[in-house]
């Protein structure tokens, strides 16, 4: 059994990084996955907040690759789900204090007791970055309906081609169904236009995500959120099932054009 | 004839005149004519106009029979280096220059191309047609990156905003152009660029730039050119193309 490292980056900050993340590691772990999360933000750390596990941290990952404790001693085990666990990130180091090799050793030794490793990348092209990519098998690149959001996101998948990983996929994420009917935003078509990549899922906006965030409960944990459904449907897409990209189909058969796209 | 489809904005003043060549992976240059005292600051000033197209080379100065001196090289070097370019090797025919160079730990010969010596089996059929060198990229340019040749540059696939394409001759695109390019980048007013949807974020030849207008609706191919000291695009007309072809049958 070996864990599959999924890496959860996006160039510009603010796009939902760290939302993605903690979904994803909630609705995978509710399909009774076994899943690590880790916050590789070092220095600015909130994955914990936003799974509702700051209160529990004692050792991070300096901790664990400076050698101050036991890689079981830094995870913290969810409040509700017992098979979802935290790596936090140091709040009071920088970036330099981890390398990418530390990153793959760490992920190694992961991998034999975990079904899913999930790296919430820090904003930014630098170390911090190069640190998540490391040791990913696959890489999500998540992005809002914005021009310049969407330029990072280009900029981050020629850099994650340049290391020859597998393609990157794409969450589009906080679309306002509203706006795009309007035509005041760019739709998912005018985003895969550019990016070219694999659709992994659409997340409409949704004020539930900023509650859910400071209350630490993720809204994959809500049956009734729209974003919710969306990430847990992106985590059965990860686990390999088919499921239908149900929002997007618009009169012009658009899934037709998408895979056209990713498969051209 | 359709109308010119680029805005044109801005326009350079034609740039100092400086002979460029491509070799290989890296630049050969010929050192103007004159005192060096006139020359050194000339070639300086000829490579500042073109500091894009220069940025990142590796040069071969062709100094022919001028006399120089360690001194005299080192500091050329020190401010070619300033400019982020490298100088790889010199060319002369002064035994003085030549020890200088040597002095220095400058080649004494165009290097060595990394690319091995083509197979008999590919040489032209027909003789008499001489190509040009271009280099030729299959995939997508994303934002931030950058592709620079001396030569003409080929690219199958997109170029996204934020790539930036700088090229000494022409650039062809099967695809949507719709970063930076600069054709011509060392001044040949004759470079085209050619792309199945031409909407650059800015498009330059030589010294002209502009940008792209506003449009809707899908891409067409287009060729954007230098005529009459107007930097202008016209699409490809497949009218133009069927007259000549008229007489062929086709099975």
């Amino acid at each position: 059994m070996s864990a599959t490292v999924v890496t959860v980056t996006s160039g510009k900050g603010g796009v939902g990084k760290t939302t993605a993340t903690a979904n994803l590691g909630v609705a995978l772990a509710e399909a009774e996955q076994r899943v690590v999360c880790i916050d590789a933000d070092i220095g600015l750390r909130n994955l914990d907040v936003v799974m509702g596990l700051e209160n529990r941290i004692v050792y991070d990952l300096v901790d664990i690759v400076e050698g101050r404790c036991k890689l079981r001693q830094a995870m913290i085990k969810d409040k509700r789900l017992g098979n979802l666990y935290l790596i936090p990130a140091a709040q009071t180091r920088d970036k330099t204090a981890v390398s990418p090799r530390d990153m793959v050793k760490l992920t190694d030794e992961l991998r034999k007791d975990f079904d899913w490793v999930l790296i919430d990348s820090p904003a930014g092209i630098e170390r911090g970055f190069r640190n998540a990519l490391a040791p990913a098998d696959i890489v999500l690149i998540v992005t809002n309906p914005e021009v310049s959001a969407v330029r990072d996101a280009d900029r981050i998948i020629g850099m994650v081609e340049a290391e020859e990983k597998e393609p990157p996929r794409l969450i589009l994420n906080r679309v306002k169904p509203e706006m795009v009917r309007r035509g005041e935003m760019l739709t998912t078509e005018d985003v895969l236009d550019v990016l070219a990549i694999d659709l992994i899922g659409v997340v409409p906006e949704d004020d539930g995500v900023i509650t859910a965030s400071n209350q630490g409960l993720p809204v994959a944990l809500n049956p009734r959120s729209k974003a919710g459904k969306a990430f847990r449907e992106i985590a059965r897409r990860l686990m390999g099932e088919e499921v239908p990209l149900e929002a997007l189909q618009s009169p012009n058969g658009f899934i037709r054009r998408i895979s056209r796209l990713v498969r051209g | 004839m359709s109308p010119p489809q680029v805005a044109r904005y801005n326009r350079r003043p034609m740039p100092t005149a400086l002979e460029i060549k491509g070799i290989g992976d890296g630049l050969l240059v010929n050192v103007p004519t004159g005192s060096w005292t006139e020359a050194r600051p000339a070639l300086l000033q000829a490579i500042d106009e073109r500091a894009d197209f220069f940025r990142g080379a590796r040069l071969v100065l062709q100094l022919t029979d001028r006399e120089l001196g360690a001194a005299e090289l080192g500091k050329l070097r020190d401010a070619l280096a300033q400019r982020e370019i490298g100088l790889s090797a010199i060319l002369s025919t002064s035994e003085v220059t030549q020890a200088a160079g040597a002095d220095l730990g400058l080649g004494l010969q165009i290097p060595a191309q990394s690319q091995p010596e083509p197979l008999d089996e590919l040489a032209p059929i027909d003789s008499d047609l001489i190509g040009e060198e271009a280099v030729l990229m299959r995939r997508t340019l994303r934002s931030g990156q950058t592709l620079r040749h001396p030569g003409h540059v080929v690219i199958l696939g997109d170029v996204n905003p934020g790539a930036v394409i700088i090229a000494g001759g022409h650039v062809v695109i099967w695809g949507r152009m719709r970063g930076v390019v600069h054709a011509g980048a060392a001044g040949d007013e004759t470079a085209m660029v050619c792309a199945l949807d031409l909407t650059p974020t800015q498009l330059r030849i030589a010294g002209h730039i502009s940008v792209s207008p506003e449009r809707r609706g899908p891409g067409r191919p287009e060729v954007a050119h230098v005529r009459q000291g107007q930097l202008i695009a016209e699409s490809w007309q497949p009218e133009k193309q069927k007259e000549s072809r008229k007489d062929r049958t086709v099975g």
